[in-house]
């Protein structure tokens, strides 16, 4: 709900919140300019002798003002005409002629009111609400996206503008929300919605004692406020016997008898008048430069969050799937229902929905949050849903729940339910397994057993198909990749071959560019290869980066695996088509501290390469598990190397089947004292080989750092510990 | 000496003098930069005392306030009276444009139509110009934002 709440809010008003922001930088700027030109600083010189000295300079002086950045301007009379001079605030001195800045005062009606009086001060009121809307409504997303309110300044995840505005967002939400808050009052304020703190009638002016007026340095009135404090002081006219100094500070407003220099009357500036000038100053940043200058930088950040915002929302509408068959709730004989945050399970549904009708069935296609009481001709209902953050509902789902729960029945009285997720987050399905839980609380029949699938596999996909169409009494072949970008065509340069001895043949693969060049992958990055007549994509880490003109993946050949027999019978020259797909959360951050790396088995290959590309010498600590070192040790000789030139600072290595044995996670639990120490320093952790052994390690790790009163969940949150495994 | 809030009373009807004349006042305003000015436009007698308030530019009564040459000219003379004589802010550049009924005992007694102007954040000028009352009309140059005061009979 908040998503599209802030989507259609960002779409409709954010050209013109744009507007406001940019409008409103260029003012920004103002009050550190005039502060630049404020000249001396202030000591505790007097209004009293300011005024004497300025009323020596200028004769015809009829009004002093101080603007909150410090500038000090005299307005008098000469030669007919009414001018106005720059004084030096602390000497009194006159700087020069005071000429208002037009630049300032075109943007300054242009940000308020874009020169359309009320009705456009109306429409800037309208855009601070609505900058506070999406303020507020981007914060609650990213709170439910990263898992709560303690993970708000967790690593960002998600595509490239995802985490862009994210990031972006979340240093700027500050300023933004006090802009908009701040304006949004001035607006109220203008509008008669807030107090301003003003009577609607104009107080009288004062009276003097209408004696001979005395010098201005001697008024007590005007020797008791200092200029620091001074805002404004008017001057009686020369001829007006009964006028009085008008004197007007911080504190508030005092008549001050020219006579006597006797403070005749005072009103002082609180309540909603103070209120006032407190916003005002905030919104403004005119009194505090330094903020202004700090509202400026964060009112950029709008427009960059408006393009990466209208990215993300087309890239989104981009992937959404079309089902043009969708048969009504009511008539439909199959029922799926979709939980999706993005619109990938959105596509594997479509794929499923698609599938079932070419078979025969009447498909209904929804979202989860629509689901019905009931469905009359519905056999079975399908439940396909990702999980949010912390084991949430994602966006298309908010509401299924409750309304099973409100109900206390299954719409449909026999179930399938698919799970889709990450394996490498510990909330792995989550919501999916809720969402079974409830059925089968509810009494829901599983048609089949509860599926779930890792990271958008294909073929768990189409595996969870074959489960299914007994249940169904159709066919299903079902063929679902998520979209990928458009292949490159590879020529394999050189192969390695290793662990033929040890029942594990691998192979480590290097392929240049059969034309043109490589382009934007890093080590650890995945190129995703389409076997020839396949349309599932295999993914693999990558040991190298485009830099290097070569791509560099190791594959172990597993029986019957269709990607990896092709690769792995592959001789130099063969073409292959494949693309690449970032994993930005597999990439350490950049750190002199040291950087742990775990691998076993084709798992060591992203680790190697970010080992062979530690050009600054981080210390880097591997630990390696294979089965025999004469057989299955992947990169040897570039550790060796590495080793020698200072890129690697130890190697730890775990053979299964020579000596006493033992896994890779069994060396980590030997080293405990020092990788403790290494991560009490601030070590990072990358972790990357098949599911057992990264469950190994998790646990073996868990134990290392017990004593540190830390776990691998806050480890991770923070960007130290990377995992990737398959 | 403690401050009295004005009383804005209602519109009193005044008996229409036997003789009148419609004087026309227009004001230029010089080109400047900044918001629209607040202006007073108002009669005093011979004796400098306050006759009437022809003219109010500025429909914010808060902003009046700071119209303060009129506004100490006009409480000397006891009440305050706006109703029926006020409009929107003038522009740089702009022209104010008005009328008033003036009897033919105030055209060549003496009486002074005044000028006061102020601008948001920038001046106040009480007596921005000023001009008396002859039957040949006439104009004066301002000191301030008015760059012109014209009167026609």
């Amino acid at each position: 709900m908040s998503r599209r709440f802030h989507a259609l809010a960002g779409l409709a008003f954010g050209l013109f919140v744009t507007f406001m922001a940019l409008t409103g930088a260029v003012l920004s700027v103002q009050p550190a300019l005039e502060t630049l030109a404020a000249h001396s600083p202030l000591g505790g010189e007097t209004v009293a002798a300011l005024a004497d000295k300025v009323t020596a300079a200028l004769p015809g002086v009829d009004r002093i003002v101080r603007s909150a950045s410090g500038q000090v301007v005299a307005y008098y009379l000469a030669d007919g005409k009414h001018q106005a001079a720059i004084v030096d605030p602390a000497s009194g001195a006159v700087v020069g002629p005071y000429q208002p800045s037009a630049f300032f005062s075109f943007f300054t009606e242009l940000h308020r009111s874009l020169f359309f009086g009320d009705a456009g001060r109306a429409v800037a009121g309208v855009a601070a609400l609505v900058m506070l809307a999406l303020a507020v409504s981007g914060m609650l997303l990213l709170i439910r996206r990263l898992g709560g309110i303690r993970q708000l300044f967790a690593r960002g995840r998600g595509t490239f503008p995802q985490r862009f505005h994210a990031d972006l967002a979340r240093f700027a939400v500050v300023v933004l929300a006090l802009t908009a808050l701040s304006g949004g009052y001035m607006s109220a304020r203008t509008f008669g919605f807030v107090p301003d703190g003003q009577s609607d009638i104009f107080a009288l002016p004062v009276s003097g004692s209408g004696g001979a007026a005395a010098p201005v340095a001697t008024l007590s009135g005007l020797r008791a406020a200092h200029v620091a404090d001074l805002r404004e002081l008017d001057l009686p006219a020369a001829d007006d016997t009964a006028g009085v100094f008008t004197l007007k500070t911080h504190q508030g407003e005092n008549a001050i008898d020219p006579a006597t220099g006797a403070v005749l009357s005072t009103t002082p500036v609180r309540g909603w008048a103070a209120v006032y000038e407190m916003v005002y100053m905030l919104h403004t940043g005119q009194g505090l430069w330094w903020l202004g200058l700090i509202l400026g930088l964060g009112a950029l950040s709008v427009p960059v969050l408006a393009v990466t915002g209208l990215w993300i929302y087309a890239v989104r509408q981009g992937q959404r799937p079309r089902f043009g068959a969708n048969v009504s709730a009511t008539g439909a004989d199959l029922v799926v229902l979709v939980g999706s945050e993005g619109q990938t399970t959105w596509g594997f549904a479509t794929a499923f929905a698609e599938a079932a009708t070419a078979a025969g069935r009447k498909v209904h296609l929804g979202a989860m949050t629509d689901v019905r009481r009931s469905y009359p001709r519905a056999g079975l209902m399908v439940v396909m849903t990702a999980t949010y953050g912390d084991g949430d509902a994602p966006a298309s789902a908010s509401r299924f729940l409750d309304r099973l729960r409100k109900w206390g029945k299954a719409p449909v009285a026999a179930v399938a339910i698919l799970g889709f997720g990450d394996r490498s987050f510990p909330q792995y399905c989550a919501y999916a397994d809720q969402v079974a839980d409830r059925l089968s609380a509810l009494g829901a029949t599983p048609a089949v057993p509860y599926f779930t699938i890792d990271r958008q596999s294909p073929q768990r996909f189409a595996d969870w198909g074959r489960t299914l169409a007994p249940a169904l009494g159709v066919p299903l072949a079902l063929v679902h990749t998520p979209k990928h970008p458009k292949t490159q065509t590879l020529e394999l340069v050189e192969r390695l071959d290793y662990g033929v001895d040890v029942q594990a043949p691998t192979s480590i693969l290097s392929f240049k560019a059969a034309a043109g060049s490589l382009k934007g992958f890093e080590v650890g990055d995945l190129i995703g290869i389409l076997p020839p007549g396949h349309g599932a994509p295999r993914y693999y880490s990558l040991a190298s980066r485009a830099a290097d003109g070569v791509v560099e993946i190791a594959v172990r050949k597993q029986a019957g695996g269709l990607c990896s027999v092709y690769l792995t019978a592959l001789k130099p020259g063969d073409r292959i088509e494949g693309f690449f797909r970032p994993n930005t959360d597999f990439r350490p951050q950049p750190s002199s501290k040291p950087l742990i790396l775990i691998g076993a088995g084709t798992g060591i290959a992203p680790l190697a390469g970010l080992v062979r590309h530690n050009r600054r010498k981080r210390p880097m600590h591997v630990f390696f598990g294979g089965r025999d070192p004469q057989s299955d040790f992947l990169y040897r000789s570039d550790f060796d190397a590495a080793y020698q030139s200072g890129r690697l600072a130890s190697l730890t290595t775990a053979f299964s089947r020579v000596g006493k044995g033992g896994y890779v996670q069994d060396r980590v639990s030997a080293s405990a004292d020092s990788l403790r120490a290494m991560i009490e320093d601030g070590a990072s952790i990358v972790v990357c080989g098949g599911l057992d052994m990264a469950k190994g390690v998790r646990e073996a790790l868990e134990a290392v750092i017990v004593p540190l009163g830390i776990d691998l969940d806050s480890l991770k949150r923070s960007g130290r510990y990377l995992e990737d495994a398959y | 000496m403690k401050k009295f809030a004005a009383l804005l009373l209602l519109a009193t009807a005044l008996a229409t003098p036997a003789m009148a004349r419609e004087v026309k006042i227009n004001v230029d305003l010089v080109n400047y930069s900044g918001r629209a000015a607040y202006l007073a436009v108002y009669l005093t007698k011979a004796d400098g005392n306050f006759e009437k308030t022809l003219w109010l530019a500025g429909s914010k009564p808060r902003y009046l306030g700071d119209l303060r040459g009129w506004l100490m000219a006009a409480s000397s003379a006891g009440t305050i009276q706006i109703d029926g004589v006020t409009g929107a802010s003038v522009g740089g550049g702009q022209t104010l444009a008005i009328s008033a009924d003036l009897a033919d005992s105030m055209i060549d007694a003496g009486y002074t139509i005044h000028v006061e102007t102020a601008v948001e954040d920038q001046g106040r000028y009480p007596d921005d110009a000023t001009l008396q009352v002859v039957s040949t009309g006439g104009s004066a140059a301002g000191t301030g934002y008015v760059k012109t005061l014209t009167v026609s009979l």
